[in-house]
């Protein structure tokens, strides 16, 4: 197990690695620089010297390294706009990504694995088609609009529930409150996220269902439920755990746009804005934030993986 | 078996009308009704976004300040939106953005994602390990970000969202391609090609690449789709298509501000991109299913 945890951290660590060159990479090949740079009021003399303050002429390795060095200790930089640490953004910003994503990816879960088994077990049926035909659904409705549906129908026609934000401005803190405005972004990732794992879990299961030891539980006379859930699912939900690993990426992407749908003040939207005014240091700051997260979620999922599952780390 | 019975054999053989391989999939493809329902309506789109001026009833730009966010009628079938534009006519023209952007896009990341599949399998080593390395690297970062940082650096224009797209896409292709040219790289026809002389690029795009086709038109057919939800997406942030000319996401946009007013605008084109794409995702399946008769319900 050790070996497995040494190799797998060190894959991870590489992978941040080219993830912070490529990103470094395009934010620097931006066609005349950071857009600070382009104002027509800057004079030929106060363009050289920002640019040597910024070490823009130290050749791109230089830079790269340097940029390295803060990012390592946690300093991102400021944002060209507010001029605040871009760090502090980011941590505003964090929890409430979290918070969403979070409570979706467990909400999803939680619905995707019945249906998932249901569907397994009822194969061909028209329960299984349903539940087929709701996944394809899921996979090309687009979250946005889905979002904008939900708020029509709750927020704008029946007005029980509100059109965006995290709580209500200038109310005390409520539990009620917040679940409220929790309420819409988190259906909207839920049907996103769905599909996927439902398709997942179903053909974890089909393919463990035709495993020998199901066969020889089945033989040595034992009752029908205790076979499906003691040896099968058991089995077939470590796949399931993975996926979560390769749905996350993906999962936070609809979550950064359902942020700016239901205007959630999240990882999302501060990197739509300023990707929309050109803030390179928040954009990239926000980026490498979420892909260490993602990086290590997976890493976490493979090592939980591995230690339920022998045939990884020894395979 | 003796000899007279495997003679019998051969004649029923023979006897056997002859299919080519792409015969007995087009047959298994066009058993899938469904499929046909979704090629025939991804034909009629197409159809309607490039006959969009004959098509369309009004000009897409021009509003008419009598009729502002009018109810649908018979002079504009599905309403007006809040500078008088004709609804309908707007959904035309925005059908041109949304179908182009999805093939050529793909167009691009089969380009990229065979490329670097192929040249990753067939050369091995340190060199697949580092295009490998780059894949996993690009997969890691959620590709929306991927995507906001190209259009912060590089702008929002039809050109770079279509770029953009195929540029940060061709991951599961380039995957396909490496395992499909590592699996064929050691057989007996490879090393008889090799043994003719024919050179590496020959051997990579006449003999190992063929046989990643079926393989590349399921991920290609899934991939418009997800290029379509995704050029969708970016102009409904607006850092995609830029107003005033209409595309479906921009659309949305642009209705939400007033869902108070015209609660009926933002579902038209949100229903455009959800059949859509629901077509491509149907066909990719059928697809799959017809080209690629080893892939059972069981596997992943």
């Amino acid at each position: 197990m050790a070996a497995y945890v040494v190799r797998r951290l060190l894959q991870a660590v590489v992978l941040l690695f080219i993830v912070s060159v490529l990103t470094f990479l395009l934010i620097h090949s931006a066609p005349g620089g950071p857009a600070l740079l382009a104002n027509p009021d800057l004079s030929r003399e106060q363009i050289e010297q920002m640019r040597e303050q910024l070490g823009l002429d130290d050749p791109l390795p230089v830079q790269y390294l340097r940029w390295l060095g803060n990012v390592v200790q946690g300093d991102f930089g400021s944002s060209y706009n507010t001029v605040q640490p871009v760090t502090r953004l980011i941590a505003e910003r964090l929890p409430n990504t979290v918070m969403l994503t979070g409570l979706a990816l467990v909400l999803s879960i939680a619905i995707a694995v019945p249906l998932g088994v249901l569907s397994a077990l009822k194969r061909n049926s028209a329960l299984d088609r349903i539940i087929a035909g709701f996944s394809f659904i899921g996979v090309s409705i687009p979250v946005f609009w889905l979002g904008i549906m939900l708020i029509i129908v709750f927020a704008v026609q029946l007005k029980v529930l509100p059109a965006g934000g995290m709580y209500t401005l200038g109310a005390e803190f409520s539990l009620v409150d917040r679940l409220e405005h929790l309420l819409l972004p988190t259906l909207v990732l839920v049907v996103a996220n769905l599909a996927e794992l439902t398709r997942y879990t179903r053909s974890g299961m089909i393919n463990v269902l035709s495993e020998d030891y199901i066969r020889t539980a089945r033989a040595k006379g034992l009752p029908n439920r205790v076979v499906l859930t003691r040896h099968a699912l058991r089995n077939a939900l470590i796949p399931v755990i993975t996926i979560i690993g390769v749905l996350l990426p993906r999962a936070v992407s609809g979550a950064a746009i359902t942020e700016t749908v239901f205007s959630w003040p999240g990882m999302g939207r501060l990197a739509v804005e300023a990707a929309m005014t050109r803030d390179y240091p928040v954009v990239l700051g926000a980026t490498l934030t979420v892909a260490l997260v993602v990086v290590l979620s997976s890493l976490v999922t493979d090592l939980l993986y591995a230690y339920i599952d022998p045939r990884i780390r020894l395979g | 078996m003796t000899g007279t019975s495997i003679s019998r054999y051969l004649e029923q053989v023979q006897e056997r009308p002859r299919r080519s391989w792409w015969a007995l999939a087009r047959r298994r493809f066009l058993r899938n009704r469904v499929a046909i329902l979704a090629a025939l309506y991804l034909v009629a789109m197409y159809l309607v976004a490039l006959l969009a001026p004959v098509v369309a009833p009004y000009d897409p730009n021009e509003g008419d300040i009598l009729y502002i966010h009018a109810r649908p009628s018979r002079e504009h079938l599905l309403g007006t939106d809040e500078n008088g534009r004709d609804v309908l006519s707007r959904l035309i023209y925005g059908a041109r953005i949304s179908m182009s952007v999805g093939l050529i896009a793909m167009v691009i990341s089969i380009a990229i994602g065979s490329l670097i599949g192929g040249v990753s399998g067939y050369a091995g080593r340190v060199v697949d390990s580092v295009l490998m390395r780059v894949t996993d690297g690009m997969m890691a970062i959620p590709y929306f970000f991927l995507v906001l940082i190209v259009v912060a650096v590089f702008g929002s224009s039809f050109r770079n969202i279509v770029l953009v797209i195929g540029v940060t896409s061709w991951m599961v292709v380039a995957r396909i391609v490496r395992s499909e040219v590592l699996r064929t790289r050691e057989l007996d026809f490879v090393l008889a090609a090799r043994a003719l002389g024919a050179s590496s690029t020959r051997i990579l795009l006449r003999h190992i690449l063929p046989h990643a086709v079926p393989s590349i038109i399921v991920a290609a057919t899934l991939g418009v789709a997800n290029a379509i939800l995704l050029e969708s997406a970016l102009s409904y942030l607006g850092l995609g298509i830029q107003p005033p000319q209409a595309s479906w996401g921009n659309m949305l946009s642009n209705s939400q501000a007033y869902l108070w007013e015209n609660p009926l605008l933002p579902l038209y084109p949100g229903l455009l991109i959800l059949l859509t794409v629901l077509a491509y995702n149907f066909l990719g399946d059928a697809l799959r299913d017809a080209l690629d008769p080893q892939y059972r319900e069981g596997q992943l």
